[in-house]
């Protein structure tokens, strides 16, 4: 099975380290993953997309146009990147920054309060966090130790302080989308 | 066995480098391959090399050459402009039998170019970028486990053959992140010490000479045949290609670097409608496997050559598969990489589907 995964946002909200923190989970798990960064000349505040392939064979492209799960956090992101989920797949919707509606009903929309939960636990910081817990808990692509062993490792050292609270920021996002599948 | 780390194109480059002994880098920063020459400024300190920014990539490729001239491994990397302000550099150290690892990260060109993946340096990395008569060895790499290895082989290549090699990669190549396991590390001191030519000191010995030029022409004359020797033999026993499914394929496809790996996504797709396709990926584009391709291409319906130019290794396709097959080409330029869907699209309109 191949799942191609699109994340988008704005500059700053921690899409490219959500990708790159799901592709060493992916690893961890023994798949194949790929994750490609847009890299145009972006300017501070700009958007950008970060396109993570998982695999059980070989990544062939790690170039996609359409993708399974696409994570928008930001408008322009739900705008530029709606009509390319694949039919049945994964549309994932910061609703604390996007208040409107995806435009498709043959594919599964997942709302997350990203930065409402991460303020909760007192860390505006990992809304980017939450957001990847629904997608774990929305499509079951990668088990939850996983992504927890690759949460360790990328915090390894000095940050390591920040692995407990981002820890939680994705449990409470795992039961998110947990529950928006049950609806 | 060695662990499987998650590290982005040019790193792996990087680290591979200073596994195979390389300890000298220089360098001038240009996208789409910053991250590498960043990489090595922490970590030839670290293993005891040099790494130096330059002035500009004049002041860089010479440099190289006299660090080459030491006989320890060296390198460098850049992208296309800056890869046409090296060429003086390294036709003088092609014609001086240096050897050295370049990397061009691949810009979508011509003049300036865009920072996006393409491929239009192929003419100038295998038919001759700088003047003169002379060769690099080129490698292409599909995937960052391949990059890895390829910089090892370049190292040894280098070093066996005395030529500058050439890692011919591209923006998806230097930016992806993947999974590889990096090799052992080479203790430099273990590495060929080059003592029968190098500048590394004079006393007691002969002086050595390292030149790419003699005024006399008689001489001159036997310097360069000479390298057309070792470029025949290199010719003769370093041609790299990889095969993927082509046993029972009606339909070739032929496509290097970045658009080679993509194109397997292609075959997977037309198989499961029905279509044999299989892929045919030089993995040096020189010396080009011209006669390997001849004999594969022999009965089938179509060759389908997909590059990131306006058909660059075209030319090498048709001058391997001569009469035996329709050859069609399809290209994305400036930048842009066509997805799997859309080379599948192609194919089947050229096979009238």
């Amino acid at each position: 099975m191949t799942t191609r995964m699109i994340f988008a946002g704005f500059g700053g909200q921690g899409v490219m380290l959500m990708g790159q923190i799901i592709s060493l989970a992916g690893m961890i798990e023994g798949k194949y993953v790929t994750w490609m960064p847009s890299y145009g000349p972006e300017m501070r505040g700009g958007t950008a997309n970060c396109t993570v392939v998982l695999s059980d064979e070989e990544v062939a492209s790690p170039v996609t146009d359409k993708a399974e799960v696409i994570v928008v956090m930001n408008i322009p992101s739900l705008v530029k990147f709606q009509t390319d989920v694949t039919p049945n797949g994964f549309l994932l919707i910061n609703q604390s920054v996007i208040d409107r509606d995806a435009d498709r009903s043959d594919i599964h929309v997942i709302k997350v309060p990203c930065n409402e939960v991460a303020d909760e636990l007192g860390n505006l910081k990992v809304a980017n966090m939450v957001m990847l817990g629904a997608v774990i808990g929305g499509t079951d692509i990668i088990s939850t130790d996983n992504l927890f062993k690759a949460l360790e490792k990328k915090l390894s050292g000095g940050k390591s302080s920040l692995i407990e609270v981002n820890k939680k920021a994705i449990t409470k996002g795992y039961e998110i989308g947990k529950m928006a599948l049950a609806k | 066995m060695a662990e499987r780390v998650l590290v982005k194109g040019t790193e792996a480059i990087g680290e591979a480098a200073v596994r195979a002994g390389c300890r000298l880098f220089f360098g001038y920063p240009i996208t789409p391959q910053n991250e590498l020459p960043e990489y090595m400024s922490k970590r030839m300190p670290e293993v005891n090399g040099s790494f130096l920014q330059t002035e500009s990539e004049v002041a860089t490729i010479n440099m190289v050459y006299g660090a080459a001239c030491t006989g320890r491994r060296v390198m460098t990397s850049t992208s296309s402009p800056g890869f046409s302000l090296m060429q003086e550099g390294v036709s003088y150290m092609a014609g001086a039998q240096l050897p050295a690892v370049l990397v061009n990260v691949v810009r979508g060109g011509p003049g300036l170019g865009d920072i996006q993946p393409a491929q239009s340096d192929y003419w100038q990395a295998t038919k001759g970028g700088g003047h003169g008569d002379y060769k690099l060895i080129v490698l292409a790499p599909s995937t960052l486990q391949e990059a890895v290895d390829l910089v090892s082989l370049a190292f040894d290549l280098a070093d066996k053959y005395r030529n500058p090699v050439l890692i011919l990669a591209d923006g998806v190549i230097g930016q992806i992140m993947e999974p590889v396991t990096f090799p052992e590390f080479k203790d430099p001191n273990t590495l060929p010490k080059h003592d029968d030519w190098a500048l590394q000191g004079a006393i007691g010995r002969e002086k050595h000479v390292v030149t790419s030029f003699d005024i006399d022409p008689v001489v001159l004359e036997k310097m360069n045949l000479e390298l057309v020797e070792k470029f025949k033999k290199i010719e003769s026993t370093e041609k790299r290609w990889e095969e993927y499914k082509l046993d029972d394929a009606d339909v070739v496809i032929t496509a290097f670097g970045t658009i080679g790996r993509i194109s397997k996504s292609v075959v997977t797709r037309a198989r499961q409608e029905g279509i044999k396709v299989g892929l045919f990926r030089p993995i040096t584009l020189w010396p080009f496997p011209y006669k390997r391709l001849e004999e594969i291409v022999k009965g089938k319906k179509l060759v389908l050559d997909v590059e990131l130019n306006m058909g660059q290794m075209l030319e090498d396709v048709k001058l391997a598969v001569k009469d035996n097959a329709p050859v069609a080409f399809y290209k994305r330029m400036g930048g842009m990489v066509p997805t799997p869907e859309e080379i599948l699209d192609v194919l089947k309109m050229e096979l009238g589907r």
